[in-house]
């Protein structure tokens, strides 16, 4: 897949990279801790964008098209908010050309 | 029970691993990617003397997309850029100075000189822990595989930056943010022509830019490096700035992109891959004990990366750091002492080479070139110095560099006692 090179939108730019998604989800967001969060640093430091805040002050995460790069543990506000592995072996991200 | 297992065949892990074969040692090497390099991802330059005496006339053979003749150092802010080029024909001849390459190719193409010297490769798999004795040794690594307990006399961390076995040995803290920087890229493809032309390249070579004041006032900064049919774009950023900033990562490549400067680089390209690592930042002052009984820890999962500004290199440690360790479990296996003490050549074989004196010199360069006037007023100062040296302004006479220096200064608002301690400062931390 390609995209132009200026103006990409964020899936064009996440369709340029391969994911084999595992059955399981090898990071998990405790959605209840979070709603205590005052920070929210996941939210705009994930350069995969995973992380949505919703309505009622949780926070909806999807594992699919993570880069397993660590920010989002690293950055985050609450002790026990999230849960951090890596995919099964073979599974998840996989670059060409990093 | 095999003599050692290495997990992690990037370039860390295949270097020990290799080195554990040549010297005759059973070796299991570890991958939990499909393939050696499927998860790793890097700016773009591989520094590939550290090579020499291992795999000969090594230039002949690696995947190289272009070699680096040409490297610039980048001031910019939003509307002006200033540079220092260097370019130099004798790096574009054997054995050359820098290349760039793509993980997936390099890393592979490493990992398979330590499978044909006898290291037994095993992709697809994660270790998943350490396996401990009653006295807090570490014998081994648990994987993901049925079965997959795998026991060994020396287990060699070379996992990367989020170094779980390193965390769970209690070397490294569970998290910190202070230390660490993002790094984001993009790859963006453009005819190999095109690329000769507009950055003044010849077929096979390669420019490689570092940039500052491209961030946002984020402590970073960014850059850019020629492949053979591509370009790779990209900013690294302190976590803890990006975090308190609240601005997103692909927002500052786009910025990158659109400056002017850069923008008629890029004209026409398409974007082929987005992706994003972490870097170890702190530098020698963050590293951790680099053994305990039964383990060693090389490469970024030591925080071996050189990130000082003009440098921004972990590559040739991360090799240089895997062969020591590679070779100092080779003599404690042999002597019989993977202890501590018994592991403790490792360390010494690092103080003499460039891995550890290189950081060791250069310990106080990561909090100079994050620091707030650097990536704040400095960019900006200099650039309009500059700019204001070659505007014309007939009939005034040309004002002198001091009384140019002393206005932006002001502009900036920084006082000239900083601005000289500063320079001070510089020239002592890179001296
Ligand atoms: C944006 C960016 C730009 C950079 N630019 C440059 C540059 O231009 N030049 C340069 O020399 N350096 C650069 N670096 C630094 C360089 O990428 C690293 O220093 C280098 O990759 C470190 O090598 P390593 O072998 O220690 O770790 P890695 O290359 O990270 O390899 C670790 C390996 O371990 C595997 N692994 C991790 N955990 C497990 C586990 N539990 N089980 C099995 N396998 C596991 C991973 O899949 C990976 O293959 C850059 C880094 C970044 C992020
Ligand atoms: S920073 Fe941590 S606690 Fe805060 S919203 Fe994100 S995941 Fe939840
Ligand atoms: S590891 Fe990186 S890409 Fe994955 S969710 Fe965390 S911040 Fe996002």
């Amino acid at each position: 897949m390609t995209a132009r090179w200026q103006s990409v939108s964020f899936d064009e730019r996440m369709s340029t990279v391969e994911f084999r998604v595992g059955e399981r989800a090898h990071i998990v967001v405790d959605s209840d801790v979070c709603e205590s969060c005052t920070t929210r640093a996941c939210v705009t430091a994930c350069p995969a964008n995973l992380f949505a805040p919703t309505s009622s002050g949780g926070i909806l995460f999807n594992y699919e098209e993570c880069f397993e790069c660590g920010t989002c543990y690293m950055v985050c506000n609450e002790e026990g908010a999230i849960t951090w592995t890596y995919p099964d072996g073979g599974q998840g991200v996989v670059f060409r050309h990093g | 029970m095999v003599d050692a297992v290495v997990v992690g065949a990037g370039p860390a892990g295949s270097a020990a691993a290799l080195a554990l074969a040549r010297a005759g040692r059973s070796v299991i090497l570890l991958e939990r990617g499909p393939f050696p390099g499927s998860k790793n991802l890097y700016g773009g330059v591989v520094y590939a003397r550290v090579l020499d005496g291992v795999i000969p006339r090594w230039w002949e053979e690696v995947p190289v997309q272009r070699w680096v003749v040409r490297r610039s150092t980048m001031v910019l802010t939003e509307t002006q850029s200033l540079s220092v080029d260097m370019r130099t024909s004798s790096w574009g001849d054997a054995p050359y100075n820098g290349m760039t390459v793509y993980r997936a190719d390099f890393d592979q193409w490493l990992a398979g000189h330590a499978v044909a010297a006898g290291a037994n490769l095993v992709t697809s798999t994660v270790a998943t822990g350490l396996i401990w004795d009653g006295s807090g040794r570490v014998v081994g690594v648990k994987t993901d595989r049925p079965d997959g307990n795998i026991r060994a006399q020396v287990v060699i961390a070379c996992d990367g930056v989020n170094s779980f076995l390193a965390k769970e040995a209690g070397l490294l803290p569970q998290a910190d943010a202070a230390h660490h920087t993002l790094g984001v890229k993009e790859v963006l493809s453009l005819p190999a022509e095109t690329i000769d032309e507009r950055f003044g390249l010849g077929p096979d070579e390669g420019l490689d830019i570092e940039m500052v004041g491209v961030t946002r006032g984020i402590p970073g900064g960014g850059f850019l490096y020629t492949n053979r049919d591509t370009v790779s774009l990209g900013v690294v950023v302190s976590l803890k700035g990006l975090a308190d900033a609240k601005v997103r990562p692909e927002e500052l490549i786009a910025d990158l992109k659109a400056h002017p400067t850069i923008a008629p680089w890029l004209r026409g390209a398409t974007l082929k891959e987005y992706g994003a690592h972490l870097i170890p930042e702190g530098g020698y002052d963050t590293m951790p004990p680099l053994t305990a009984d039964g383990l060693m820890v090389a490469g970024d999962a030591a925080g071996m990366t050189l990130a000082a500004g003009i440098w921004l290199e972990g590559v040739n440690f991360a090799i240089g750091a895997g062969l020591a360790a590679g070779k100092a479990a080779t003599d404690a296996i042999a002597a019989g002492d993977t202890t501590t003490a018994g592991l403790a050549g490792y360390r010494r074989a690092l103080e003499s080479n460039f891995v550890l004196k290189d950081h060791q010199r250069l310990r106080r360069a990561p909090g100079l070139v994050l620091s707030q006037r650097m990536q704040g007023p400095y960019p900006k100062l200099m650039c309009d110095v500059a700019e204001r040296m070659f505007t014309v302004t007939n009939p005034e006479p040309k004002p002198g560099l001091v009384l140019l220096l002393r206005r932006a200064a002001k502009e900036q608002g920084v006082r000239w006692r900083d601005l000289v301690r500063d320079g001070i400062e510089t020239i002592r931390v890179f001296r």
